[in-house]
C-alpha cells in the first residue's frame, strides 16, 4: 500500500505565543517546533502500523521552507521511508492543500492520513479541501482506522455518538485521538533518518484565498474571584446575579 | 447579499447549533435572502424553528439520509448555485468541519473556520477567529467573492424574527457515495450533548475514582448541565473518552464551566478557554486553573460539591 501522511509543524504547546510585523505575523523567536501532534501521534503512527503490517512505502510531506527540515527529519525517525518539501511558505490553508493535492494525485496514493488540525491555526480543513481537489472520499476525525483490499474501515466520534463506517480507497482520513498511540524515534531510528531521502520539489503556485491581517491576544483575565468554602450559595447568587449564567 | 446556511440534523430535527448560525447568516444577509439547506428526515417543527430566524427558504434535500461529506458539499453547493448565495455559513461542529472544506474547494471559495463574531465588511469582508488553540485572535480577510465560514458555536448567540420560510424539496444528483455509513453508536445515557450544552460540569483527578461521579452528575442534572471530565480521567478509564476536554479532545465553549479536582494544565485550559464564565473548586489554591478561573473556591470537592448542590437546589426552587 502507498500511503501519504501530511506533516504540518506547531509550536511547542507551553510557547509564549507573540507577533511581530505590527502584529501580522507569529513571532517564532526562542519558539520549540514540534511536529503537530495530531500528524504525529496518531496519522503518522497508524500509517506506519498499516505499512508494517499489509507491506508498501509510507512517504511523508510538507508544504514548507527550509526550517521543516528537522520536522521531516523527525518524521522520518519515526519510521516514515521517504520525505518530501514542497518548497514555498504558504499563508493559507487552499494553498497547502492545493500542493499537497497535487502531489497526491501525481503519485497515486492509496492512502493519505492526516491528523484532523493542527494546534496553532485549528482550522480542520486541509483534508477536507485535498479529498475534493483530489476527487476522492474523505472522513475527518478518525479515531480508528484499518484497511482490507480497497476498503477502510472506519470509526469516528460525532455528536451524541460514534460512527462506523467503510471507505473505497483511495480517500483522505484525518486523524484524532485513538487512533494510534505515540512513538518515541529510537537511537537506530534516528540514524537511518539521516540517509533517508529528502526530496525538495517546486511549487506549482497555487494561490492564497484569505489572508491574516493581525493578530491579537485576548484581554487578560481578572483576578479569580474567591468564595468562601463555608459560604457555597454565595457562588450561586454570583452565577445567577453577577455573571448571569444561570 | 444573499446567504445560504447549512443546518445539520440529528434525530429529526436539526442541531442547536444551527439555529445559531442560521441567525448569523440571517444578520450577515442584512435585507438580502437567507436560505437554509438541510437533509435528512426533519420534523416540521423544527423547520419552523429554524424559519424563525429570519429565514426566507429552506430547501430540504428529504432524500439523502447519509453523511458522506462528498455528498454534502455537492448538496450545499448546488443549493448555493439555486440561491445566488455569496456567503455560506456552517456551524464549526463534526459535520461542517467534515463538509465546509470540501465545498470551498469545490467552489473555490475562501474559507475560514472557527469564527466568533460578525464579519466587518468595512471595504474588505473580514473575520475573527481563536488560534493557538485560544491564547489568541486572528483577524482573517477574504480575497475571493464566494466565501465559506464556519461558526463556533455558542459565539454570537440568536436573535428570532417573525420571518416565515418557503420549504421546497430540494434533490439534486449528488453522484453515487464511497463512503458507506454501517452503524452508529449513540452515547448511552439521557445526558445534555456536550457539544450543545451552555453549562458544563466538569471533573478531573482530584475526585479519586470513578465511584465519585454521583455527585458531579447530581449538581450537573440539578444546574441543567453537560457533564465533562479531564484527560487523565478518561484514559484511566473513569469516564467515557467523548467527555475529554482539552487539548486533544474536544473544545467546548459554555456559558459556564466548573471544574471540580482538575488542575488546569495548559492542554486542558486549551479545549475550555472559551468558557464565557469558568469556576474552579480545587484543594490545592496554587493550582494552575485558579488564574483562568473567574471564581474560585480553595476546598475539598468531598464538601463543597453536596454543599453546592444543595445551594442550587434552593436556588432553583426560590426561581419556581
Amino acid at each position: 500500500m502507498n500511503i501519504l501522511v501530511c506533516i504540518s509543524k506547531a509550536p511547542d504547546t507551553t510557547s509564549k505565543i507573540t507577533f511581530t510585523d505590527g502584529n501580522t505575523k507569529f513571532n517564532e523567536d526562542g519558539v520549540q517546533f514540534i511536529v503537530n501532534p495530531y500528524d504525529e501521534w496518531y496519522a503518522l503512527v497508524r500509517g506506519l502500523e498499516l505499512k508494517e503490517t499489509l507491506g508498501g512505502k509510507l512517504t511523508i510531506i510538507s508544504v514548507g521552507g527550509a526550517d521543516y527540515e528537522p520536522i521531516l527529519r523527525k518524521a522520518l525517525a519515526i519510521g516514515a521511508d521517504e520525505a518530501v518539501r514542497i518548497d514555498a511558505n504558504p499563508t493559507d490553508s487552499n494553498q497547502v492543500a492545493a500542493e499537497l493535492a497535487n502531489y497526491a494525485k501525481a503519485n497515486n496514493f492509496d492512502l493519505v492520513l492526516l491528523g484532523k488540525e493542527t494546534i496553532n491555526y485549528n482550522g480542520s480543513q486541509v483534508g477536507g479541501m485535498m479529498a475534493a481537489m483530489m476527487d476522492v472520499a474523505y472522513v475527518s476525525n478518525a479515531s480508528k482506522l484499518d484497511v482490507a483490499g480497497t476498503t477502510a474501515s472506519i470509526e469516528r466520534e460525532k455528536q451524541g455518538g460514534t460512527e462506523v463506517l467503510e471507505a473505497q480507497l483511495p480517500c483522505v482520513i484525518s486523524a484524532a485521538k485513538g487512533m494510534a498511540e505515540q512513538r518515541i524515534p529510537n537511537m537506530r531510528g534516528i540514524m537511518a533518518a539521516r540517509s533517508k531521502p529528502l526530496n525538495v520539489i517546486a511549487a506549482s503556485g497555487a494561490a492564497a484565498l484569505t489572508e491574516t491581517v493581525s493578530y491579537t491576544l485576548p484581554d487578560a483575565k481578572g483576578a479569580v474571584k474567591l468564595i468562601d468554602p463555608e459560604n457555597v450559595a454565595e457562588l450561586v447568587n454570583l452565577l445567577h446575579n453577577e455573571a448571569k449564567v444561570i | 447579499m444573499n446567504v445560504l446556511v447549512f443546518a445539520d440534523s440529528f434525530n429529526g430535527s436539526a442541531v442547536k447549533a444551527a439555529h445559531e448560525a442560521a441567525s448569523y447568516g440571517a444578520k450577515i444577509a442584512n435585507g438580502g435572502n437567507t436560505s437554509i439547506v438541510t437533509y435528512g428526515e426533519i420534523s416540521e417543527s423544527s423547520m419552523n424553528e429554524l424559519a424563525s430566524y429570519g429565514i426566507t427558504n429552506i430547501l430540504h434535500a428529504n432524500g439523502i439520509n447519509d453523511m458522506d461529506p462528498a455528498r454534502l458539499a455537492k448538496l450545499v453547493e448546488a443549493a448555493a448555485n439555486e440561491t445566488g448565495a455569496e456567503v455560506v455559513i456552517f456551524s464549526h461542529d463534526y459535520t461542517g468541519k467534515s463538509v465546509a472544506p470540501m465545498l470551498a474547494a469545490r467552489m473555490k471559495a475562501g474559507l475560514v473556520t472557527g469564527v466568533i463574531d460578525y464579519p466587518s465588511t468595512d471595504g474588505s469582508f473580514t473575520v475573527k477567529k481563536a488560534v493557538f488553540s485560544g491564547k489568541a485572535l486572528a483577524e482573517v480577510k477574504f480575497n475571493t467573492e464566494k466565501k465559506v465560514i464556519s461558526l463556533l458555536p455558542n459565539s454570537v448567540g440568536k436573535t428570532k424574527t417573525e420571518a416565515s420560510a418557503n420549504v421546497t424539496v430540494f434533490n439534486p444528483d449528488l453522484g453515487t457515495s464511497s463512503v458507506t455509513i454501517k452503524e452508529f453508536k449513540a452515547k448511552g445515557g439521557e445526558g445534555i450533548l456536550l457539544t450543545e450544552a451552555e453549562l458544563v460540569v466538569s471533573a478531573g483527578r482530584g475526585l479519586k475514582g470513578p465511584e465519585n461521579w454521583g455527585m458531579i452528575e447530581e449538581l450537573a442534572k440539578e444546574l441543567g448541565a453537560g457533564t465533562a471530565c479531564s484527560r487523565p480521567v478518561s484514559d484511566i478509564g473513569w469516564r467515557p473518552h467523548h467527555e475529554h476536554v482539552g487539548q486533544t479532545g474536544i473544545a467546548i465553549r459554555p456559558n459556564l464551566y466548573i471544574a471540580v479536582g482538575i488542575s488546569g494544565a495548559i492542554q486542558h485550559l486549551a479545549g475550555v478557554n472559551g468558557s464565557k464564565v469558568i469556576v474552579v473548586i480545587n484543594t490545592d489554591s496554587d493550582a494552575p486553573f485558579f488564574k483562568a478561573a473567574d471564581y474560585g473556591i480553595v476546598g475539598d470537592a468531598f464538601t463543597v460539591v453536596p454543599k453546592l448542590i444543595a445551594a442550587v437546589k434552593e436556588f432553583k426552587a426560590a426561581q419556581a
